[in-house]
């Protein structure tokens, strides 16, 4: 048989090239009409979608193209426009060092900007678990050291509290093995306590070492103050909310109650007023001759307000985990804080990553709230001292603009992690 | 736990089983978190009152009936700088009430429409649509209340380019002016007989629930289909048109008119409020709309193909298959929603629309000096309306559930 195919000659041997599927079928045309005018409903909303961004683009156009850049006020850039429709963007120009960094003093802006590089190093293991394990201990470094590269000061301060720390954990461990969690727990706040007293007593023995220049807290203030708030703020408040979480799912009555109270009250008022709380109250609370600052006030109170709403994601987690988790973990013979560390918590922060993600983003954006109890993030420095300057009054949109747009780089980026990392997950799962 | 022996009895109690021993266990710890946390607040209370001795302080809530002495600029109760702080922050409360059921309103309906327009197979409907949704969820809510409220302030033109011959802007149907004062619009004219046609208007909607219960339920029992859109639409007008018309048109509209440089008569609505609702309105939108399509998306494709395969037309797929199994997934997310525009509201001391925030926690607070008494007030109503909401809101939550057997 196969000898017979090869000499028949009418069969042909090769394939023949498919031709192009007719234009109507295929291609931009068809792309066109299946996705933009495939009927005649659709055919109207993409005419009136196209007519819209028209007259978005036209509109807006010009102003780009018109900016005015290297004036000293804006009554300089109206003149050069003449009447035409243009941005002024010198402002942006003259003003984004107090835009983004408020009134820190301009010599020393190395130092947020080398605080602002370290951060990405810091953040990176805890955003992408492929990097070595080895770099977390800078991120465990990172906060005593941004404290001193933002603040100033002796690094006697941060280098006794993080030593204070470390000396609380190892004793944790110690005393833990022996005489288990809660004693262990208490032996680690003393141990930390007396290193912290310690350390108290250096910084004011030596307050010049290797020190630089100390920055009060109220000229830290621009879109550098919505990102201390929102970091430390964040970070401060997965701690305490997972805690909180626990507290929620316990069966004990009374620290259940406790935490449904907290974390309903907290979610029930607005932020507005709760910094109200920390402009206002918080003060009276504290010991007469501590005097706490402004911006600590404030994170205190944000930070309840953003745990109360972690605790709610991760409560979400905790009870998405199947009975049968707590069950192995109890047929193991672990018990409760051992069966929270290692089995469930784990397994519940996962499921609660994306929830916390979006939890961070809300409160960054809500950082700039601040602003009402004048506090110069980036809305309070352009609402009183950029559009209060004589040579800017009058200009909006500009300055406007740019804090929109910081913010949504920030955010955008962040929530596109959190879609990122949900696919990761999602994989795991399947 | 009943397997294990139980040597506590045996022995009698010993110290070491209030940490060891499960029974009483959780009493030890209860009672060291009882005792932790009364020191706590014991010192706090220690602290504040330390704090108010020295500072010659004290808690009183009579300051509320004393009276306000600041003007207050929308007024939906009888006020004037002689009324109490107590008046005064009732009109607040009154007006965060205004402006949150407002923007609960119209962000329903931008957000249900962006949702479902993302979902639109045209593609560049579908990408407008996120970039909407993407510009406003990632963007605060502060700064564009600020952007939306400079932006009204700007483009609506002032109330004097009305006037004169040739004026440079004109009302829109002779009714609406949009000013950057505020948006002037025509109210109602009571005369007599107008609470009849009101009556009827009324029963005439609750007469358009009862017709279409009416025909589910002959729909249901002999398989009837009875038309629903037109009669509905007839029950709506035709009774109030013709009491309208019956009684000599009681109800008549009062066009804002331009006396001198202001405008007079009609409803003026505050530019702060207007700003305040859009931008809550269009933010929350978007949250909203991201809800909507995930509840849409949460229907499996199954269903529709299930009801396609029955014959039905996909209005009534969208409608009777896929909306009512989305709605279960979409209204607890909304309820939160409703609860941040609330929340968020509070923001309009920013724009100075005078909510309680303006006047309680605002002008109040800074005349008064009484910062505890104030904010713990605020804090309170914020409370009670949030814990209102989600009564109110859950009751229609259980009413929508699946009710499982």
């Amino acid at each position: 048989m196969s000898d017979n195919t090869n000499n028949v000659s009418y069969v042909r041997t090769e394939f023949l090239d498919p031709s192009d599927p007719p234009e109507a079928v295929g291609g931009p045309v068809k792309w066109i009409r299946d996705n933009l005018f495939s009927s005649w409903f659709n055919s109207i909303m993409t005419l009136l979608a196209l007519y819209f961004i028209v007259r978005i683009a036209v509109g807006v156009y010009p102003w780009f193209a018109n900016g005015v850049w290297g004036t000293s006020g804006l009554a300089e850039c109206r003149e050069i426009l003449d009447g035409a429709t243009g941005a002024c963007f010198s402002i942006l120009q003259e003003r984004w060092p107090q835009m983004v960094f408020g009134f820190y003093p301009s010599e020393e802006y190395w130092r947020p900007i080398v605080g602002l590089l370290l951060l990405a190093i810091a953040a990176a293991p805890v955003l992408f678990w492929t990097l070595p394990r080895k770099m977390l201990i800078f991120t465990g470094i990172y906060p005593f050291l941004a404290y001193w590269l933002v603040y100033g000061g002796t690094i006697i301060v941060p280098i006794m509290a993080l030593v204070g720390l470390v000396a609380g954990y190892i004793a944790f461990n110690r005393v833990e093995r022996a005489y288990g969690f809660f004693l262990g727990l208490v032996g680690g706040v003393v141990a930390a306590l007396v290193v912290w007293w310690i350390g108290g007593l250096l910084s004011a023995a030596m307050p010049g070492l290797i020190a630089l220049p100390e920055v009060t807290t109220r000229d830290v203030g621009g879109f550098m103050l919505n990102m201390i708030l929102g970091t430390v703020c964040v970070s401060l408040s997965i701690p305490l909310g997972i805690v909180l979480a626990l507290g929620r799912q316990s069966n004990l009555p009374i620290i259940k109650g406790f935490c449904v109270i907290f974390i309903e009250f907290i979610r029930g008022v607005p932020l507005i007023t709760l910094l109200f709380v920390a402009n206002v109250m918080l003060a009276y609370f504290f010991p007469a001759e501590s005097n706490p600052d402004l911006i600590l006030r404030v994170i205190i109170m944000i930070t309840m307000f953003s745990a109360a709403y972690i605790a709610e994601v991760i409560r979400g987690g905790l009870a998405a985990l199947p009975t049968g988790q707590y069950e192995a973990a109890d047929s193991l013979g672990l018990d409760y804080t051992q069966a929270t560390r290692l089995i469930i918590m784990p397994q519940a922060l996962k499921i609660s990553i994306p929830g916390i993600v979006n939890v961070a983003v809300g409160l960054f954006k809500d950082t700039t709230l601040v602003s009402v109890i004048s506090m110069f993030d980036l809305v309070g420095i352009i609402r009183g001292p950029i559009l209060g300057s004589t040579q800017w009054t009058g200009i909006y949109w500009e300055v406007f603009g740019f804090a929109a747009l910081l913010f949504f780089v920030v955010c955008y980026g962040i929530s596109q992690y959190s879609q990122w990392l949900e696919r990761q997950l999602q994989t795991d799962h399947r | 736990m009943s397997t294990i022996p139980d040597h506590g009895d045996a022995g009698g109690f010993r110290l070491s089983q209030l940490i060891y021993d499960t029974r009483y266990r959780s009493i030890t710890f209860q009672v060291i978190a009882v005792f932790v946390l009364g020191y706590c607040l014991y010192q706090l209370y220690g602290n504040a009152r330390q704090n108010f001795a020295d500072a010659d302080l004290n808690i009183s809530w009579l300051f509320l009936w004393e009276p306000a002495g600041y003007d207050i600029n929308q007024r939906p109760i009888e006020y004037n700088s002689q009324s109490t702080h107590l008046r005064a922050s009732t009109v607040g409360a009154i007006n965060t009430i205004i402006v949150a059921v407002l923007a609960c309103i119209s962000a329903t309906v931008i957000g249900v429409f962006a949702g479902v327009l993302r979902l639109s197979n045209n593609w560049i409907v579908s990408k407008l649509m996120s970039a909407y949704v993407e510009a406003f969820r990632n963007v605060p809510v502060l700064i564009w209340i600020l952007i939306i409220f400079l932006a009204m302030s700007n483009a609506f033109p002032q109330p004097r380019s009305f006037r004169g011959e040739n004026p440079d802007s004109e009302m829109w149907l002779g009714m609406f002016a949009f000013t950057n004062r505020g948006v002037y619009v025509p109210s109602f004219i009571n005369e007599a007989g107008s609470g009849i046609f009101w009556a009827v208007c009324l029963l005439s909607i609750v007469g358009v629930f009862a017709y279409r219960r009416y025909a589910k339920k002959l729909l249901y029992d002999t398989g009837r289909l009875l038309p629903i859109g037109w009669p509905s639409l007839a029950i709506l007008i035709v009774p109030g048109l013709v009491v309208y018309f019956l009684l000599g048109q009681p109800v008549g509209l009062e066009s804002p008119e331009l006396k001198g440089f202001n405008f007079s008569g009609g409803v003026h609505l505050r530019l702060s409020l207007i700003a305040l609702w859009f931008a809550l309105a269009i933010y929350t939108g978007a949250f909203i709309a991201e809800n909507v399509r995930a509840g849409i998306q949460a229907v499996s494709k199954g269903q529709t193909e299930a009801a396609a395969s029955l014959g039905l037309r996909p209005g009534r797929i969208m409608n009777l298959v896929v909306l009512p199994q989305a709605l279960r997934v979409i209204i607890p997310p909304l309820i939160s929603q409703y609860l941040n525009i609330t929340k968020n509201s509070s923001l309009a001391i920013a724009v100075g629309y005078m909510d309680i925030t303006g006047t309680l926690g605002g002008i109040t607070l800074n005349q008064t000096g009484r910062a505890i008494e104030c904010v713990l007030l605020l804090m309170l109503f914020y409370l009670c309306v949030s814990l209102l909401i989600s009564f109110f809101m859950n009751i229609y939550n259980n009413a929508m559930k699946l009710k499982e057997r």
